[in-house]
């Protein structure tokens, strides 16, 4: 038999095994949720009372984790806990809509600006909530220190909740909530920054990873940096002209798009962005930096062969989009 | 007062620089391979860091219990005797790679040999 939880006014019996989100939604509790395999941290509860197990902390920072917050997607507790949604004045900021663009037909861009300060790396993720109570999260592509604003970039799902709600309701001026920042994908400069830097995606995965060249630009980067995007077919791609200029700009950055559907052409390399990737390594494996964001096949395969051909495990960044359960 | 091998490698850091050597070549070898979940490669490098600590005679937490949880399913899955030989047999390469002394790689597949039985679940 699970435990019991304590949620508002409700008693609720976990069932063996069941987690503490599965049993709220099971008793018709809405709870903010996403991907439910404790990455995109939309579940995020505190625990008024009782024992929080490790793994419900995994990935959360330390400030969190002495909050005594904790995913509910990943907690299934030994023993009775009394749950609350966490203090949203604490944890979140209120965001304005400042910008909306479409940069393909599947994909828009976001321009948000925090109402307070939202301290944040380019290429971490952040949690958006609407006032739908919908939460996903987004990762961010620009550098909001310099810009005055953080910018996302949306996939536009069929009947997405959230980016439904982004494309067709949401206003200039509009309030929306944020909440993090999270993840371990952002530049932070070793010693010299002189090492080679190499980032792949596909799709919006190119959200975090155009951030991250940004700020290594911008810290003065001296190293190659290599930017693989990958898509299916050419139209599926963005911001060519933008990374062509930046690559135009800076002698030791370059972009190359990867499409896998399609003929030869000078805008494009032809083939699998993990084939074409893989076979650019440079020579010195064991200083390369890679960042990895997108497909979770992609992100976890590429991961893989990286690490087999030599790159060190902790200069491997990964971030694999999780689609939303919710 | 003895020191540890974990002392004398030089702590955590020594242990993360073994890890890597020896997962890859886990991954690389056909015959244990299987035994590793291809998602979830930063979670098995934990365990592998949990593991090299142990066996370096460092400080760490595992109870028989926690060894056996571990390793049950692996166990049904069909992991044996061959398979932690070849296992011991990597971490000697690994720590050799890394210039460690052989009376030193002795006492850690020693360390490594004693949890054995709990890692078979026998």
């Amino acid at each position: 038999m699970g435990a019991l939880i304590s949620y508002n006014d409700r008693r609720i019996r976990l069932e063996d095994g069941e987690s503490v989100l599965d049993g709220l939604l099971r008793e018709d509790q809405i709870v903010p949720h996403s991907c439910k395999a404790g990455i995109c941290q939309s579940c995020l509860m505190s625990a008024a009372r009782g024992d929080i197990p490790e793994t419900a902390q995994l990935g959360l920072k330390p400030t969190y984790k002495r909050q005594g917050l904790f995913l509910a997607c990943r907690c299934v507790p030994d023993a009775d806990l009394t749950v609350q949604l966490p203090d949203a004045a604490g944890l979140s900021t209120s965001a304005i809509v400042v910008e909306k663009n479409d940069l393909n037909d599947a994909v828009l861009q976001l321009r948000l600006r925090p109402v307070a300060d939202f301290d944040c790396r380019p290429g971490q993720y952040l949690t958006l909530m609407n006032p739908d109570q919908i939460a996903r999260s987004y990762s961010i592509a620009n550098q909001p220190a310099i810009d005055g604003y953080i910018e996302l970039h949306i996939r536009i799902v069929p009947n997405g909740a959230m980016s439904g709600w982004l494309r067709e309701t949401a206003g200039i001026g509009d309030h929306v909530t944020i909440r993090g920042p999270a993840g371990d994908c952002f530049y932070a400069a070793d010693g010299d920054g002189d090492y080679p830097v190499i980032l792949a995606g596909t799709g919006t995965g190119l959200a975090p990873l155009y951030g991250i060249v940004a700020d290594a630009l911008a810290q003065g980067h001296s190293g190659d940096i290599r930017l693989f995007h990958g898509a299916l077919q050419y139209e599926d791609l963005y911001f060519v002209e933008d990374l062509t200029e930046l690559a135009a700009g800076h002698e030791n950055f370059s972009y190359q798009p990867c499409v896998l559907n399609g003929g030869d052409s000078p805008l494009y390399r032809q083939g699998n962005v993990e084939d074409i990737v893989i076979a650019s390594l440079p020579e010195s494996k064991a200083a390369t930096r890679l960042y990895l964001c997108g497909a979770p096949e992609l992100v976890n395969s590429l991961k893989r062969k990286a690490f087999l051909a030599g790159l060190a495990s902790k200069h491997i960044f990964a971030d694999a989009f999780l689609p939303s359960k919710a | 007062m003895m020191t540890t091998i974990y002392e004398r490698l030089g702590g955590q850091p020594a242990v993360d620089a073994a890890v890597d050597i020896f997962y890859r070549k886990m991954l690389a070898d056909d015959r244990v391979a299987h035994f590793f979940e291809l998602t979830d490669m930063d979670g098995q490098i934990a365990k592998q860091k949990s593991f090299l600590t142990l066996a370096f005679g460092g400080p760490n937490n595992y109870t028989g219990k926690d060894m056996r949880n571990a390793h049950q399913k692996l166990v049904d899955q069909g992991l044996t005797d061959e398979h932690v030989d070849i296992v011991i047999e990597h971490l000697g390469s690994t720590l050799k790679e890394l210039g460690v002394a052989d009376a030193d790689i002795a006492e850690v597949a020693a360390v490594a040999n004693s949890v054995r039985n709990d890692v078979l679940c026998r």
